[in-house]
């Protein structure tokens, strides 16, 4: 049977240390206050021992120039990690999709990109395969109510309705959503489950849902009312002195189908 | 020496690190000719059926693998794709002819209930006990899938492994020399590598 899946999530932003430039790995709250945590390839390689099934790495500064410190995060972490690994943040092009494939991702998420031209997700689902093209929607609640699209990392409203860019982005060729709610981001107080569960219903290809995670319970609620196929977690999985293996066994015990490890 | 065929068709840098890790001597091969010379071929794949045959054709790999493979008889790992291009035909977006190894087709998933196509993630597989390449792992390990088209064997005794997704699924082919897997060993931490290790030290 299909597992569902628990991916940690890496977010980096660059750093000048002294005249080098390197990759940092940071957590945030609703995409703001921004806390250093330490270097994105040995936290990647404890994921790894903790058999994490994937792993995310986005990098946050990505309108900037610091794509060449990146590609050496991910072609680092593909040395040493046997695990699927996507990378995303500022891929605008069909040579940045390669670029990154042929460094060692396997995946790769647009956002803002896909926002400016849809046609992205055509066309590198076209040449890559649907299934290494992930549709990243970072979605927040207007004060009508209604839910948002926003892009840009969180700074630029857009009029899409996060469901509806969903069924759109999956019909455009996108083989995986990945759905973040801003306003839970490092909020630790559990997942959009609302938001998530209309995505699943409506799209027929895998759900990775985040944002919010503070407590297993949490992970539990996004596989069971979001029906979400994977979890994703930043904060949750940095800070707390939980893992991936102890929040796994209480994901099992909720009768859930993932993997353990040995 | 091991080789891996490089056509343009996906990452091939995970296989290369993941055959390293387990003491393999690795060599990337851009060129056919380079295929008369190692010991053992990798063909991994990601991406489109036709764009892979395609691609082999026009490198001029499939003359130089027919004689490696079935002239030779060298091991040869097919992976994901790599191992779809080893049936005779495949219905991914039309209809395109394959190596034509194995007498199989390559058809759609098509779960019998409401599972997501494509399947993505790790499911456990169940092999057959007699497999070398499956030799000294536990019973029902998990492996990495990422694919919505799968190889669906004319001939049971191919058949090495199966998973369940919505009905059976052929998830790996042995026949002679040839052994192919449709999920990703380079992707599936310490079972994956066990199987690329028993790949290096499988002589059929």
């Amino acid at each position: 049977m299909l597992k569902r899946r628990l991916i940690p999530k890496l977010q980096m932003k660059a750093r000048h240390i002294g005249r080098s430039e390197r990759m940092v790995l940071v957590a945030t709250i609703q995409f703001d206050e921004v806390v250093d945590i330490g270097d994105p390839v040995s936290q990647a390689k404890i994921y790894e021992a903790q058999a994490a099934d994937e792993l995310i790495f986005l990098d946050l500064d990505a309108s900037l120039e610091n794509r060449e410190t990146r590609v050496d995060v991910v072609r680092k972490a593909a040395e040493e990690i046997f695990m699927p690994i996507t990378v995303g943040g500022g891929v605008r092009t069909i040579a940045d999709f390669r670029r990154l494939l042929s460094n060692g991702a396997d995946k790769i998420s647009v956002n803002t990109a896909a926002v400016k031209t849809p046609d992205l997700i055509e066309r590198a689902s076209d040449t890559f395969g649907a299934q290494c093209v992930v549709l990243s929607i970072d979605y927040r609640q207007a004060k009508d109510g209604e839910y948002y699209v926003w892009i840009e990392g969180g700074r630029v409203k857009t009029s899409l309705n996060p469901v509806d860019w969903a069924i759109a982005g999956e019909r455009r060729g996108a083989g995986e959503i990945l759905l973040t709610s801003i306003d839970r981001d490092g909020t630790r107080r559990g997942l959009d489950l609302e938001i998530t569960r209309r995505v699943a219903e409506n799209v027929s290809i895998p759900v990775i849902t985040s944002g919010g995670c503070g407590a297993a319970s949490h992970f539990v609620e996004g596989f069971l009312a979001g029906k979400a196929d994977a979890v994703s977690a930043g904060t949750y999985f940095c800070f707390k002195d939980e893992n991936t293996m102890q929040t796994r066994a209480q994901v099992k015990n909720a009768g859930i189908p993932i993997r353990l490890h040995r | 020496m091991i080789g891996i065929v490089d056509y343009g068709m996906g990452n091939l840098l995970s296989v290369y690190n993941a055959l390293e890790m387990v003491g393999a001597d690795v060599q990337l091969c851009p060129e056919p000719k380079q295929l008369q010379t190692v010991e053992r071929i990798v063909l991994p794949g990601v991406g489109a059926f036709r764009d892979c045959m395609v691609n082999l054709k026009k490198k001029g790999f499939v003359e130089a693998l027919e004689d490696a493979v079935l002239g030779k008889s060298k091991p040869i790992l097919g992976i994901c794709l790599g191992m779809q291009a080893m049936a005779r035909r495949s219905f991914e977006g039309g209809e395109y002819q394959g190596l034509g190894w194995i007498d199989a087709d390559v058809v759609r998933l098509q779960p019998n209930d409401s599972l997501r196509v494509p399947q993505i993630g790790w499911n456990d597989i169940i092999y057959q006990l007699d497999s070398p390449l499956f030799s000294s792992l536990p019973p029902a390990p998990d492996f990495y899938f990422v694919h919505s088209y799968y190889m669906k064997c004319h001939n049971e005794i191919n058949v090495d492994a199966t998973c369940d997704y919505g009905g059976l699924v052929t998830v790996a082919i042995r026949k002679g020399n040839i052994f192919a897997t449709q999920f990703h060993p380079e992707k599936s931490q310490e079972y994956g590598l066990k199987i690329l290790e028993n790949f290096l030290q499988w002589n059929p």
